[in-house]
């Protein structure tokens, strides 16, 4: 039981007790500063002005919002809202000039590559990966090597980044689509048309099915591939004879595509994205090390 | 508190504290270095060094906006923050090195909050009078004059404090330029804002809080309470000289004194009685007292407000005005100095108060003043001090006046072209130190089989603008006949010169093969 009675001044510190004893123990007394009391009247009365002035009490569908109208949302919109206004001059030249006179602005060109980045981030990586690489399983294109399916320039990658690839939703998206062998060829003439692909790439093969693969391969693939099987950019038709394969070289892979195709689609970004956003996105694609300066020359 | 039944207060106001005018050597030492340390800070942004055209010509500039912080010759750059991870970790050992060889003197001398409230103690006295003057002034009523010289006062402390302000802003923008805006208010808002926070914390600590943020707000006192060690030197009161304390009588003390007769006296006190025979006095009683009369005035000088002879104490910022004070009693008396002294508590004769003892026949002998500077603890931090301060020099010495880092680009770690070359891609980050811009040669060891592009470049040569850093993409590339490009790693060298003075520099990194890919997620052959 506490009680004020025993109060004292203690011995040892020579301070005086607050007169509390706890099975005696008593406690000293050292009050805190009055300052520090204020400070904490201070800091209540914050409290009340901050709670009317920002959003603060959680209600059932939202929150109170404060007399000063603040909101983080409205801050980011607001934060956006100056970035666009402070790029809008280079933004507004970007959508406008003639794409392929990029290269001859080097600083519009480093503002395109870096903003395009962003694009890329938020828009393109789902697929095509941040790194640009591509992920062979799925089919989604490696844009960092030197082979374009429909074109490599800036033009090009621009024109593909805006209508996309085998969507009904874009007329002028990118378009083609292969046969399902596994209907037309036999099994036997797969097998041959297999080895023969495989020779074209330069992999190792059985140098008779792949001869016999041959006729084969000039009746029902180079109308598309090409009589060497380079490949047709116009048609997106792969090139054959190179070291990159979208969906993977091995025996099984190229089965899989003679046999049931390939029908690898892409959204038409033209709709989602400003003009200027695609272009900035073209650029930073071209700027991945695979950039065709010219016509294509695969 | 008369009513015993009363609840205890739990909240003590501030006790007001008139501290006395008081000269000495440690007075005039503490001018000394108010003088020195607000002259430091009030003068350094002003202070111009020719850096060449591009770069500013302030000798001291944290330059936030572009990441820069220069100090006279030398410039700091973001990834050298370690230079100023060292200067702090110097200041914290030195802080350790003087706590423990001479106490709080950072307190006592050095600490803002020291320098500014003996600024302000100095404007108050300067205008509402000496001790006396000011409690007087304090308990009297409101009236015209009080007024006055509230006012007055509160105004001289506001200019210092908006000065105080003012001056934090310099370091950080090119001190001309920034006065000019400030004065015809294009300064940015958040200088005007700085100096607002700054002039309010300098008012309110300075003026108002004073010795409250030493003892409520301040980690330092406790950290340094177990820094000293009893051989640490601090100030102290020599108990065993000063007790009992009592006002004594004259004229009792004086026949004492004629009885004792010429060198007849005993010795009472230690390192004091070598030079001199004092003799006891004597209180009107005939009790004999040492040598404190208990007149206050260490008491009175305190800008703590608390009583040293009550010994070692938190509250004591250790800043020797008592000693001054109680020097000069101890003068006047034609008592020897040292009654309230630096002293270390180790040191003190094993004495009894108020007892005639014959410090000769003493085994004690104060230790001399270098044993308690230089001891074990005091040269093992100054060794730790001056090896980091040797190594900053050292790196600062040998910091590269090309900078170059490579940092691989490993998503993906490798790309296949078409006709099967591997290639590699780095992003090499080039920094130009220089007031103008520079051209820089990207080149890899002589005699490898590996090639170099710059992307977006025909040739090998970097510009980078003046006081910058340049991010290049660089892509190596191995033919597929290369051993480079099958094998998992290849230890290759990157060479960049400077075009302009042609120092080179060199920074080893690997290239990956198609060894290092995964055959799982589907490599073609």
């Amino acid at each position: 039981m506490a009680d004020n009675s025993d109060k004292r001044v203690d011995d040892v510190t020579g301070t005086e007790t607050t007169g509390h004893v706890w099975d005696g123990i008593e406690e000293l007394n050292t009050p805190l500063p009055r300052w520090w009391l204020w400070t904490f009247y201070a800091t209540c009365v914050w409290g009340v002005i901050y709670v009317i002035l920002f959003p603060a009490w959680p209600l059932v569908t939202g929150a109170t919002e404060g007399v000063l109208g603040f909101s983080t949302r409205g801050q980011v919109a607001a934060d956006i809202a100056a970035v666009d206004e402070a790029r809008r001059d280079q933004m507004g030249t970007l959508a406008s000039m003639e794409l392929a006179d990029l290269p001859d602005d080097p600083e519009l060109q480093a503002f395109a590559q870096r903003a395009g980045a962003s694009v890329f981030a938020n828009n393109c990586s789902q697929c095509h990966g941040a790194g640009a690489a591509g992920v062979q399983a799925a089919g989604y294109p490696n844009l960092l090597d030197d082979d374009w399916l429909w074109g490599g320039t800036l033009e090009e990658i621009a024109h593909t980044v805006r209508h996309g690839i085998r969507n009904e939703a874009d007329p002028e998206a990118r378009w083609s689509e292969m046969p399902a062998f596994g209907d037309i060829l036999v099994e036997e003439e797969i097998d041959a048309l297999i080895n023969h692909v495989r020779a074209l790439g330069g992999l190792s093969h059985d140098a008779a099915l792949a001869a016999a693969g041959d006729e084969l391969f000039q009746d029902n693939c180079s109308s598309c591939h090409g009589i060497e099987g380079m490949g047709m950019t116009d048609l997106g038709a792969p090139n054959l004879t190179d070291a990159i394969w979208l969906y993977g070289g091995s025996e099984e892979e190229i089965e899989h595509t003679i046999r049931y195709s390939r029908f690898g689609v892409m959204p038409p970004w033209g709709e989602r994205l400003r003009e200027a956003d695609v272009r900035a996105v073209s650029a930073y694609v071209h700027s991945l090390g695979g950039g065709v300066e010219a016509a294509p020359t695969n | 508190m008369s009513d015993q039944s009363e609840s205890p207060a739990l909240f003590a106001a501030r006790v007001p504290i008139f501290p006395r005018r008081v000269s000495g050597r440690f007075r005039n030492l503490k001018w000394g270095l108010m003088i020195f340390t607000l002259g430091i800070y009030y003068l350094t942004p002003w202070i111009r060094w020719d850096r060449g055209p591009n770069l500013p010509d302030q000798a001291v500039l944290v330059d936030l906006a572009n990441r820069r912080f220069y100090f006279f010759w030398i410039e700091i750059w973001p990834h050298e923050f370690y230079f100023i991870a060292g200067l702090l970790i110097m200041a914290g050992l030195g802080l350790f090195l003087f706590t423990s060889a001479l106490g709080r003197v950072w307190c006592g001398y050095a600490c803002p909050q020291t320098v500014w409230t003996d600024l302000f103690m100095a404007v108050e006295r300067w205008i509402e009078g000496d001790r006396n003057a000011r409690i007087r002034l304090h308990d009297a009523p409101w009236s015209a004059r009080k007024v006055r010289l509230r006012v007055s006062k509160w105004v001289t402390w506001l200019l210092i404090a908006v000065a105080t302000g003012g001056a934090w802003v310099f370091y950080f923008a090119d001190a001309p330029t920034l006065a000019r805006d400030l004065v015809t208010g294009q300064a940015a808002p958040v200088a005007y804002m700085t100096i607002a926070i700054l002039t309010g914390t300098t008012f309110v600590l300075g003026g108002f809080m004073r010795e409250q943020v030493c003892i409520y707000m301040c980690p330092w006192p406790r950290i340094q309470g177990a820094m000293v060690d009893p051989g640490t030197l601090t100030v102290g009161y020599r108990h065993w000289r000063g007790e009992p304390r009592g006002k004594g009588s004259p004229k009792r003390t004086q026949v004492a004194a004629e009885a004792i007769g010429g060198g007849e006296a005993q010795p009472r006190y230690g390192a004091a009685l070598e030079r001199e025979i004092a003799a006891p006095r004597l209180s009107r009683t005939g009790e004999t007292l040492g040598d404190c009369v208990d007149c206050n005035a260490c008491v009175a000088v305190c800008p703590m407000g608390i009583d040293i002879r009550e010994g070692q104490q938190m509250e004591c910022i250790t800043c020797a005005l008592c000693i001054d004070a109680c020097d000069d009693v101890m003068a006047r008396l034609g008592r020897p100095r040292g009654l309230i002294d630096y002293l270390a508590l180790d040191d003190e004769p094993p004495i009894e108060p108020g007892k005639a003892v014959d410090v000769t026949e003493l085994d004690w002998r104060p230790k001399p003043l270098w044993q308690h500077v230089f001891r074990l603890r005091t040269i093992l931090y100054t060794v730790a001090w001056a090896g980091i301060g040797v190594a900053l020099v050292v790196a600062l010495f040998i910091r590269p006046e090309i900078d170059m880092t490579v940092a691989k680009v490993r998503n993906p770690t490798f790309v296949t072209l078409s006709d099967g070359t591997i290639r590699n891609t780095y992003d090499v980050r080039l920094r130009n130190k220089h007031g103008e811009a520079r051209e820089f040669h990207l080149a890899l060891t002589a005699d490898s089989t590996l090639r170099i592009e710059l992307e977006g470049e025909s040739d090998l040569t970097v510009t980078v603008p003046p006081n910058a850093t340049e991010l290049q993409r660089v892509y190596v590339s191995a033919r597929p006949q290369d051993e480079a490009a099958s094998q998992d790693r290849t230890e290759f060298r990157f060479w960049v010169e400077d075009l302009v003075n042609g120092e080179r520099a060199f920074t080893d990194t690997i290239f990956n093969g198609r060894e290092s890919f995964d055959e799982r997620s589907g490599a073609a052959g």
